[in-house]
C-alpha cells in the first residue's frame, strides 16, 4: 500500500476511534509524538520519585511510613509500564534513559521544587497526584493502544495517592496550629507549580493542536487547568486552608472560579534548568545510573554465563 | 498462655519481642534508603518491596509488644511510641541491620545474612506457645523466604559475574561476616523466654551456616573461617549509625511531640 492510502486509512482509524496498535501503519510524527509523550511521562514517574523518598526516612509514623515506601514503590511500577509502552514504538528503555540524564529528555517540571516538610507529601498527593489524574484520565481514551491501557492502571493508582494526599492534609489541618500552619505553607507552595504542570495556556502550546487531532489528548491545557481550580477551591475550602490567590473568585457567569496570573517566567525558568533542585534531581539520577553499572554489568555477565552452561550441558539423550 | 507469667517473664517476653521488632524495622529502614536510587528499577521496587515488608512485620511486632506494656502499666502505648521514642540504648536490634548500605553488595549480604536467620527462627517461632509471636512468624515466613531467594540469587550473580562484582562481593561479606556472631548467641531475654513462650533455637547456627555454604558454593565465594564476632544490639550496645538513624527517623516525634499523623 503506499503512503497516502496508509495515512487515509490511519486517519480513519483515528476518526473512528480504532486503537492504534504497535503493529500498525502510523504517521512518523505521530510516533515522534508519543515516544515524546511517553517517556516524558515515564521519566516523571522516575524522577517524581525522589522528593517523596526524601520523607521516607523521616515520615512521622509507622503507618505513614508503610504508606509513603508503597506510594513511591507504584511511581517506580508506573515508570516501568510506561517505558513498555514506549518501547513497543521501537525505542529502547537504554536510549530514553540515556536522553533522560543527558538532558535532552525532560520530565515534568513540578519535581524540580524542594519537599520541605512533612506537608508536602500531602500536598504532592493532593495537588500534584490530583493534577496528574486531571491530565491522564482522558489519556486511557489515547488513540494508542499501548498507552492507553497503561494509563488506566496508573490512574486507579493516583486516585489511591490522592486520596492519601488529602488524608495526610486533612490529619494536619484537624490538628494543632503548628500542624495546620504546615499544611497552609505546603498549598502555599505548590500552588503555582501546580496549575504550570497543565501546561502553557493553549495559545501557547505547540502541540496541543495536532495531539488532539490524533486524539491523544482530549481537552487543551487551559480546559484541564480550570477544572482543576474548580475542584481544589473546594476540598481547601473543606481543609479549612487558603488558596495563594488573591484574585481567586467564584464567577457566576461562567460558572467557574476566575484566578490569578501564572507566572510564566518562573515557569520557563524551571524548564530550562533553573528550578530549585533540576541540578539535584538529574545528578541523584545520574549518580544511582554510574553507580548501578557493575550491578547491571555483573547480572549480565551472569546470565551470560548461564546461558552458555545451560548449552553446553543441553541434554543430547 | 495457661499460666499468668510472672512480672519478669513479662519483661522478657517484651524484649524478645521487641528484639524482633526493632531488628525488623531498623533493617527496613536502612533499605528504604535505596527507595529511587537502585542501580535498575526492577531492583529498586524489589527493594523496596523488601523494605515495606520489613515494616510490616516491625509493625506486628510492635503492635503485640505494645499491647503487652499497656496490660502491664496500665498505661496506652502505641507502636508509634516504641519506635519513635525510645533512644538508642534502648533498641535491641542486631547491629548489621543498622550498617550503612555503602553500595549493592554490602545492601545484598546484609540482606541475606539478616534474612536467612530470620528465616531460620521464624521456622522455629510459628510453633512458639505464644500464640501472638507464633502468628507473626508464620506470616512473615513467607516474606522472608521470598527475601532469602532474592538475596541468594544476588549473591550468586554478583559472585559468579564479573571480576569487579566478584571482589565487590567477597570485601561487602569480609567486612559483614564478624555482625553474623550475635544473632546465635542468645541475650537474657532469649534465654528466659526460652520455656515459656519458646523452642530451641540452637540448631539454627547449623541450618543457617549450612545455607550460607551453599549459596556462597554456588556463587564460587569462600565462606570466612572463624573469627572474632561484634556483639551488643540486643543488649543496646550499638554502633555509632543506630544515633543517626533514629536522629532522621524520630525527628518528626521529637520535635512535635504527641500529635496525630
Amino acid at each position: 500500500m503506499d503512503e497516502a492510502k496508509e495515512l487515509e486509512r490511519f486517519d480513519d482509524k483515528i476518526e473512528q476511534e480504532i486503537r492504534i496498535e504497535p503493529k500498525d501503519w502510523m504517521p512518523d510524527d505521530y510516533r515522534k509524538m508519543l515516544i515524546r509523550q511517553i517517556s516524558q511521562h515515564a521519566h516523571s514517574e522516575i524522577v517524581g520519585m525522589l522528593p517523596e523518598a526524601n520523607w521516607i526516612t523521616r515520615a512521622p509514623s509507622l503507618r505513614r511510613k508503610a504508606t509513603l515506601l508503597a506510594k513511591v514503590q507504584d511511581e517506580a511500577g508506573h515508570g516501568l509500564y510506561l517505558y513498555c509502552a514506549a518501547e513497543t514504538l521501537n525505542i529502547s528503555r537504554e536510549e530514553m534513559v540515556d536522553q533522560l540524564l543527558s538532558g535532552r529528555a525532560k520530565y515534568s517540571s513540578i519535581f524540580n521544587y524542594p519537599t520541605l516538610s512533612w506537608a508536602d507529601i500531602g500536598a504532592i498527593g493532593w495537588l500534584v497526584d490530583g493534577a496528574a489524574i486531571m491530565n491522564q484520565v482522558p489519556l486511557c481514551r489515547a488513540s494508542y493502544g499501548p498507552y492507553a491501557r497503561a494509563m488506566v492502571r496508573i490512574c486507579k493508582e493516583e486516585s489511591f495517592h490522592q486520596r492519601q494526599g488529602y488524608e495526610i492534609l486533612l490529619t494536619l489541618c484537624r490538628g494543632s496550629e503548628e500542624q495546620k500552619a504546615m499544611a497552609q505553607d505546603a498549598l502555599n507552595r505548590w500552588w503555582w507549580p501546580s496549575l504550570m504542570m497543565f501546561g502553557p495556556n493553549d495559545d501557547a502550546s505547540s502541540h496541543t493542536a495536532q495531539s488532539m487531532k490524533w486524539k491523544i489528548k482530549r481537552f487543551s491545557n487551559d480546559e484541564l487547568r480550570q477544572k482543576f481550580v474548580d475542584v481544589c477551591k473546594e476540598q481547601a475550602d473543606i481543609l479549612g486552608i487558603t488558596i495563594p490567590d488573591p484574585d481567586l473568585k467564584w464567577n457566576e457567569e461562567s460558572g467557574h472560579y476566575d484566578f490569578g496570573k501564572i507566572n510564566w517566567d518562573e515557569f520557563w525558568n524551571v524548564i530550562k534548568g533553573n528550578g530549585p533542585c533540576n541540578k539535584e534531581r538529574l545528578q541523584a539520577r545520574i549518580e544511582s545510573h554510574e553507580e548501578g553499572a557493575w550491578v547491571r554489568e555483573a547480572a549480565l555477565a551472569y546470565a551470560e554465563k548461564k546461558k552458555k552452561s545451560e548449552l553446553v550441558g543441553s541434554p543430547s539423550n | 498462655m495457661d499460666s499468668k507469667p510472672t512480672n519478669n517473664a513479662q519483661n522478657d517476653l517484651v524484649d524478645f519481642t521487641l528484639f524482633f521488632a526493632d531488628s525488623s524495622l531498623i533493617m527496613g529502614h536502612r533499605l528504604s534508603e535505596w527507595t529511587g536510587h537502585g542501580p535498575m528499577l526492577e531492583q529498586d521496587i524489589a527493594i523496596t518491596n523488601i523494605a515495606l515488608d520489613l515494616i510490616g512485620q516491625a509493625r506486628n511486632f510492635y503492635q503485640y509488644a505494645a499491647e503487652l506494656i499497656t496490660n502491664q502499666k496500665d498505661k496506652k502505648i502505641t507502636e508509634d511510641d516504641l519506635a519513635y521514642l525510645r533512644d538508642a540504648h534502648e533498641f535491641k536490634n542486631l547491629l548489621i541491620t543498622e550498617l550503612p548500605n555503602e553500595d549493592w553488595a554490602k545492601t545484598i549480604g546484609k540482606v541475606f545474612f539478616f534474612s536467612t536467620w530470620q528465616f531460620y527462627f521464624y521456622q522455629k517461632l510459628i510453633y512458639s506457645s505464644d500464640k501472638q509471636l507464633a502468628a507473626i512468624a508464620e506470616k512473615s515466613l513467607k516474606e522472608v523466604t521470598y527475601h532469602v531467594k532474592w538475596s541468594s540469587d544476588w549473591i550468586i550473580r554478583l559472585g559468579d559475574g564479573t571480576e569487579e562484582s566478584k571482589k565487590t562481593i567477597e570485601k561487602a561479606i569480609e567486612d559483614l561476616w564478624p555482625y553474623t556472631g550475635e544473632m546465635f548467641v542468645p541475650a537474657d531475654f532469649e534465654a528466659d523466654v526460652k520455656n515459656s513462650v519458646f523452642v530451641d533455637v540452637s540448631s539454627i547456627k547449623n541450618d543457617w551456616l549450612e545455607k550460607v555454604n551453599s549459596v556462597f558454593k554456588e556463587g564460587t565465594l569462600a565462606v570466612p573461617g572463624e573469627s572474632w564476632m561484634q556483639s551488643g544490639g540486643k543488649n543496646g550496645i550499638h554502633t555509632e549509625h543506630l544515633g543517626y538513624i533514629l536522629a532522621e527517623m524520630q525527628f518528626m516525634q521529637r520535635a512535635y511531640p504527641g500529635l496525630e499523623w
